[in-house]
């Protein structure tokens, strides 16, 4: 099983469909649901999965098979999810009337109104792309420190960093908004 | 009250807006709904990038290309040699 796991690996590093296919199938719900939790939205999650897999067939031959598919899989994920961030425009997809029609998380705060949410969904908005995504995989899904640094390719402590220049730079934006969190 | 030295924020204000951020950003959580088979828009993605990078000339050819119409216009003797070894 082992032996077969490796055959396709190493296949899929000299080039060859089957294997990528295989790799694909095998991978396709965690990279998808990974990308789903950065771009939140079902039909761009879906393109930019086969974005990220464009990408990883096309660097097939830096694939190193000792290393595992899953992490190399999962930072290519998150970069191209990166970028897609990275082309939206702050306010797209934000619009007061849909967020309006948002519910509250369940176990959310009721102190915390719907102008809040919007004001802050608003300011999370306007956050570069590198704090958001970094804001979004450690706060939002509280995913462990070490999981988001080896997705994105920095260390523990520039997780920690960008997570705290997001919180700051959105309680300064806030304050703008004449909200005092 | 701790206050981090290098952003002037405190401890409490940090989770203060975790909390802030997490109400209004609703997790999508561990095991998002992935159902649709992406494997044919995969597919479809290579074939069309293979056969666009089949139909795209070398930058060397646009220059070589350029360079014999440019010497062939600068000196049109020359044309019947660059034809013979076309």
């Amino acid at each position: 099983m082992r032996d077969d796991a490796g055959s396709v690996l190493s296949r899929f590093q000299h080039g060859d469909v089957d294997a990528f296919e295989t790799l694909f199938r095998m991978h396709q719900r965690a990279v998808q649901g990974w990308i789903l939790r950065i771009v939140r939205e079902p039909s761009a999650a879906e393109d930019v999965t086969i974005e990220a897999f464009w990408r990883m067939h096309q660097a097939h031959a830096r694939f190193d098979p000792e290393r595992g598919f899953e992490p190399w899989a999962r930072r290519i994920a998150t970069h191209s999810a990166l970028d897609w961030l990275r082309r939206q425009k702050p306010e797209s997809g934000m619009s007061p009337e849909m967020w309006d029609a948002v519910p509250a998380p369940a176990g959310s705060d009721a102190a915390i109104n719907a102008e809040i949410r919007n004001t802050m969904v608003r300011a999370f908005a306007r956050l570069p792309a590198k704090l958001r995504i970094t804001a979004l995989l450690a706060v939002v899904e509280e995913r462990p420190q070490k999981e988001v640094a080896n997705a994105l390719g920095i260390s523990i402590g520039a997780v920690k960093l960008r997570v705290f220049r997001a919180l700051r730079l959105l309680r300064t934006d806030l304050k703008q908004q004449g909200i005092t969190p | 009250m701790n206050r981090n030295h290098e952003s002037g924020i405190r401890d409490e204000e940090v989770e203060r807006m975790k909390h802030l951020l997490q109400n209004a950003v609703p997790p999508i959580g561990n095991d998002p709904e992935v159902t649709r088979d992406l494997w044919p828009g995969m597919l479809r993605r290579i074939h069309e990038e293979s056969s666009r990078s089949a139909a795209r000339v070398p930058w060397f050819d646009w220059a070589l290309g350029g360079a014999l119409l440019a010497l062939a216009a600068v000196a049109p003797r020359t044309i019947p040699v660059i034809l013979y070894y076309l």
